[in-house]
């Protein structure tokens, strides 16, 4: 029979062991972490303007393409520009803002920050934000990339952190972002309409309304329907920056 | 079976490929013990997430199973539930770290599947009903069996979800445009977990239809 000291000792020996052996191993481990996402986080952000980029490739595709990284103050005026390498303005890189920390700023009514990317593909310049939302078991996340109208979309991309495979999961396929070169997220009028994923599809929307919209993941409802909040409540901020450049 | 017998048989004698070879039919964890019938509904819309479900879950199963079984002596028997399940979570967080840090495409594809580990059923009834009693090498073969037994129904139900649901195998197009031309659609409730469950149902049928020593009296 085991008396109950040794249940202690063995439990609080093993407890010890086990802490000592996961904080050894996340410590040693974080470098390289760290560097796969901030490389995660550029190929996220190239693929959008449809560049295609590899683990390998992508910090020097980055230098190439992203040749601006502006911050932004809710009212549309720039407050930090980073470029080819140095600052001119200010003293903070887009690349490292918190867009998790500003969308809660602003959920408060507090003053946020908003990041922007510019890229340069040949003769086009494009316009790069960052989207982070809620999706249905946790948060989704992407990039869009517009034309220098700020109307007409270049491309996208999703993430996910734990969306259900097959279903709401397929956001972050290229079937489903596909849909959304081509789109225009202010109508004629000049009025932000940002872009809808349909249940049923878009051939349920009248005509005029189809440019604004793409068809949602089927049995993936609840995932989609975060992908237009999340792409509603990121742009809205930048529209008076939009109205102003355009 | 004694253990003074065990050591005597070679690495490979009968008893042994047996603890390799039943799991994978005729004691299959799934089809017959009706264990991680959760996981088996969460990750077989597609064929690739559960190919590599079932290779975690062989890393794991064995690993685990190795090391309460050289533990096993020293278990104090009132609390060997939990020392099981803190050897499985310290197994799956450090493949879920080291795969981060050095495999980050490998783990992004992976994402909640490799927490999903943990909370498979057939990992602990294996190191409860196994390796607590039996030796090292058995305790490995029994693990690399029971996951291989779980992982082949895992890949089976899957490709037919994937194929029927998406039209896809292994991500790849297999269906021909002009299929869907002619008015041919993907059966959009093959990727719903309930017909996981239909297709384990089919298997089981099959499985029992074919082997009469399988089927319950009563």
């Amino acid at each position: 029979m085991y008396s109950n000291f040794y249940i202690f000792k063995y439990s609080a020996i093993m407890v010890i062991l086990v802490a000592a052996l996961l904080s050894t191993a996340a410590m040693l481990l974080k470098p390289a972490q760290d560097r796969n996402l901030e490389i995660e986080k550029m190929k996220s952000i190239l693929a959008s303007a449809n560049i295609e980029a590899t683990s390998d490739d992508a910090i020097d595709l980055y230098k190439k393409y992203i040749t601006k990284e502006i911050v932004l103050n809710p009212e549309g005026k720039q407050i930090d520009l980073y470029e080819n390498g140095e600052f001119i303005d200010g003293d903070e890189r887009a690349f490292d803002i918190d867009l998790k920390k500003q969308l809660y700023r602003k959920k408060n009514n507090e003053n946020y920050q908003l990041p922007l990317f510019v890229c340069k593909k040949g003769s086009e310049t494009l316009f790069i934000i960052p989207l982070l939302g809620k999706g249905l078991w946790g948060p989704v996340w992407g990039n869009i990339a517009l034309k220098s109208d700020f109307t007409l979309v270049e491309g996208v991309t999703f993430g996910h952190k734990s969306e259900t495979p097959g279903l709401g999961a397929e956001i972050d396929t290229k079937e489903f972002q596909k849909q959304f070169i081509g789109k225009r997220i202010f109508n004629n009028l000049g009025e932000f309409t940002s872009i809808k994923v349909v249940k049923g599809g878009i051939d349920l929307l009248p005509q005029n309304l189809k440019i604004h919209g793409v068809d949602a993941i089927s049995g993936g409802t609840i995932t989609s329907n975060s992908v237009a909040d999340m792409l509603n409540n990121n742009l809205s901020s930048y529209v008076p920056y939009f109205k102003k450049n355009r | 079976m004694s253990s003074n017998n065990m050591t005597k048989d070679p690495l490979f004698s009968l008893k042994n490929r047996k603890l390799l070879t039943e799991p994978l039919g005729k004691n299959n964890p799934i089809t017959i013990q009706v264990l991680g019938i959760c996981s088996a509904l969460a990750v077989t819309a597609k064929i690739k997430p559960a190919f590599v479900m079932a290779l975690s879950v062989i890393a794991v199963l064995a690993i685990s199973n190795v090391i309460i079984s050289l533990l096993r002596n020293g278990i104090p028997p009132r609390i060997r539930i939990i020392v099981q399940l803190v050897v499985i979570a310290t197994l799956v967080i450090l493949v879920d770290q080291i795969l981060k840090a050095y495999v980050f495409d490998v783990s992004k594809q992976l994402s909640v599947f490799v927490g999903l580990i943990i909370t498979n059923c057939i990992i602990m009834g294996r190191l409860e009903a196994f390796a607590m009693n039996n030796k090292p090498w058995q305790a490995f073969l029994d693990g690399i069996g029971n996951a291989i037994g779980y992982g082949w129904i895992l890949i089976v139900v899957a490709f037919f979800r994937e194929l029927l649901g998406s039209g896809t195998i292994y991500g790849y197009k297999v269906i021909p445009e002009s299929f869907y031309d002619f008015g041919y659609k993907n059966n959009g409730l093959m990727i719903l977990p309930p017909m996981a469950l239909i297709v384990v149902g089919i298997i089981i049928w099959i499985q029992r239809s074919k082997n009469k020593e399988l089927i319950e009296e009563n």
